[in-house]
């Protein structure tokens, strides 16, 4: 016991000398919170609209100060003719026009019906949709606005309601993605790179020649680097919640219980990296191009799983950072107890002493 | 340092006569990989406190024959002990009274001196004031007051390679096997490292040591040399050159080794 207190003190030297191992330790989360929560935003704002006004009457003149108005455009010098909305098009200005014809407020009282033409850059179809989307809720505000007395005798009004997350805050999805994404790489990436470094170095020998048991080698490595991922945990939940205003749902307790159920799975696929790898540049690259890619990718965080082809979401499967998004979501945002997660919890389990058991067992005396 | 040399050798032949103890003992020790005999039926004896050197080419089974005596691999026939415990069941034991240094770096440069020594110390064992106490003393011993609080980073390959020496005998083992200790050292530092072999083998911890330097080899109490295998001489260096006819070791070894089949694996 005592001699492994003297590995993991040595363990700590280790990691709080090296320059980059602590940057990538503290600066890392902070910085993907930073990224996820303020730039990478999938909200649509400031779209450049060009208005082409053939009509000049009071009813365009109301709908462009109510588009000017809204904060998701920024209405550009008015355009003379369709040729020159084409150019500015191309030239990327703006991302959509606006062009009322001749007679609009006329065709409107008197013939009952307007037209208005939106034309959107569709190169971005996600910005297109979202961009027409907003404009035909301008409109239809408007039109409601200009009688609102009149009522057809059925019509059928939509409430809706975005439960779990009633603002559309586009971070409390990815909060948990980017937890598990921190945890791959402090746990699996970091672990994996400490244990090949004493066997780049030499060390390895020594303590395979030495009394200390090799588990316990395996274990004085793992130990720091848990406790490191639970302090990077813990600074994220605090991110999370004093700047991004999250709110935490569920019972603490339980998040942190399956936050190092993940740890332990991890750390073991760390472990196991190690064992076949003999350079520290292996050791990361497997790290970061076999863990940290299908974590992004196949965890549903950054893209839907049920859009992807058959073949990708089976493979999601396997893929351990899947379940544990699964249930910090549904713990953190939605309020879910452990009856409601136990299946992931298992999987991961199952998962995470599988791991252990095959890394453990693989881990060679070698001289 | 050659007055040191024949005093070492005088006391061993006293204390062989009144009483021979035997650090390691193999008897056709035998380690196969399929039809490859690594290690062929070697056979010897090192008593408590010698320097005994271990020669051999590349690939003549020095590391083979080395990793079972430290208990890191099983042999596949033939017997040995090592400090008294045998290599079959009882390498836990053996592990905990055998020191070990390689030719790679065994110290971790970013700790410093004082670190260095209490992680080991704590590897193996040894208790806080013990460790306290030891320490302190060894660094007054290799005169390293001032860089104690140093990383080991900092320090030259010369003083690296003594600290490690150091270390490897910090848990006071019985026996410190040495892989090539010297590589890449100027000479009056290797000098200087064999002093501290001296001192530890004056102590009563045998050496065990493999080395391609011939002149190292001189300083040995006795060395063995394997070829393919097989321990083809063993005996005293002055006797060697002796019966190979030659004042020099290199020649001794020369002699034997030119026979081998297996060159560099």
């Amino acid at each position: 016991m005592k001699q492994l207190f003297a590995f993991i003190r040595k363990e700590f030297y280790h990691v709080f000398r090296d320059r980059r191992t602590l940057l990538i330790l503290f600066g890392m989360p902070v910085a993907q919170i930073l990224l996820f929560g303020f730039a990478l935003s999938s909200e649509v704002k400031n779209i450049g609209v060009a208005i082409l006004d053939n009509a000049h009457d009071v009813q365009t003149e109301q709908i462009i100060s109510k588009i000017q108005s809204s904060s998701y455009f920024q209405i550009k010098k008015p355009a003379l003719n369709y040729k020159e909305i084409e150019n500015r098009f191309k030239e990327g200005e703006i991302k959509c026009a606006i062009l009322f014809p001749a007679n609009f407020g006329s065709d409107l009282y008197k013939t009952g019906g307007a037209q208005i033409q939106i034309i959107a850059d569709a190169s971005d179809p996600n910005t297109a949709t979202t961009v027409t989307n907003y404009l035909n809720t301008i409109i239809n505000n408007y039109q409601q606005e200009l009688n609102p007395t009149a009522r057809l005798s059925y019509q059928i009004i939509p409430e809706m309601r975005m439960l779990y997350n009633e603002d559309l805050n586009g971070s409390l999805n990815f909060i948990p993605g980017v937890i598990a994404l921190i945890f791959m790489i402090v746990s699996t990436a970091l672990t994996s790179v400490a244990v090949v470094r004493e066997k780049e170095l030499g060390t390895m020998e020594i303590l395979l020649v030495s009394p200390f048991k090799p588990i316990m080698v395996l274990i004085a490595k793992a130990v720091p680097y848990l406790v490191l991922s639970l302090i990077d945990f813990i600074i994220i939940l605090l991110l999370a919640v004093f700047f991004l205003n999250i709110e935490i749902q569920g019972s603490l307790v339980l998040i942190f219980a399956e936050s190092i159920l993940f740890i332990i799975t991890c750390l073991s696929l760390g472990l196991l990296i190690s064992n076949v790898t003999a350079s520290q540049q292996t050791a990361m690259l497997i790290s970061m191009m076999g863990m940290m890619l299908p974590t992004m990718l196949l965890t549903g965080f950054m893209f839907p799983l049920e859009n992807m082809p058959k073949a990708f979401q089976w493979f999601s499967y396997i893929v351990p950072s899947k379940y544990y998004y699964t249930i910090i979501k549904g713990i953190m945002l939605k309020g879910l107890g452990f009856s409601y997660v136990w299946k992931e919890t298992l999987i991961l389990a199952g998962m995470a002493s599988g791991l252990l058991f095959v890394a453990l067992k693989n881990f060679k005396i070698r001289l | 340092m050659d007055n040191n040399r024949t005093n070492k050798s005088s006391s061993i032949e006293q204390s062989s006569t009144v009483n021979r103890q035997l650090s390691i003992e193999c008897r056709k020790l035998t380690k196969q990989f399929g039809a490859f005999k690594a290690v062929d039926e070697i056979s010897f004896d090192v008593e408590q406190g010698e320097i005994f050197g271990f020669l051999g080419a590349n690939g003549a089974g020095k590391t083979t024959a080395m990793r079972i005596l430290c208990g890191l691999s099983y042999p596949t026939s033939g017997q040995a002990t090592v400090a008294g415990f045998d290599v079959y069941k009882q390498q836990e034991s053996i592990k905990k009274n055998i020191g070990y240094m390689s030719q790679k770096f065994s110290l971790y440069d970013n700790l410093t001196i004082l670190e260095n020594i209490e992680f080991y110390g704590g590897v193996y064992g040894v208790s806080r004031p013990d460790i306290k106490t030891r320490s302190n003393k060894l660094i007054t011993t290799l005169g390293l007051e001032k860089e104690a609080k140093k990383l080991v980073g900092e320090l030259p390959l010369g003083w690296k390679q003594k600290l490690a020496f150091s270390v490897a005998i910090f848990h006071r083992p019985k026996i410190v096997f040495l892989d090539e200790p010297t590589g890449g050292v100027d000479p009056v530092t290797r000098r200087q490292f064999w002093d501290m072999i001296y001192e530890a083998a004056a102590d009563g911890i045998t050496v065990f040591v493999t080395t391609h330097y011939m002149d190292e080899a001189e300083y040995c109490n006795r060395i063995s040399v394997m070829v393919d295998g097989r321990v083809e001489a063993l005996d005293s260096p002055a006797n060697l050159k002796n019966k190979f006819n030659t004042d020099t070791m290199d020649d001794v070894f020369y002699q034997l080794a030119r026979g081998a089949k297996r060159m560099d694996n």
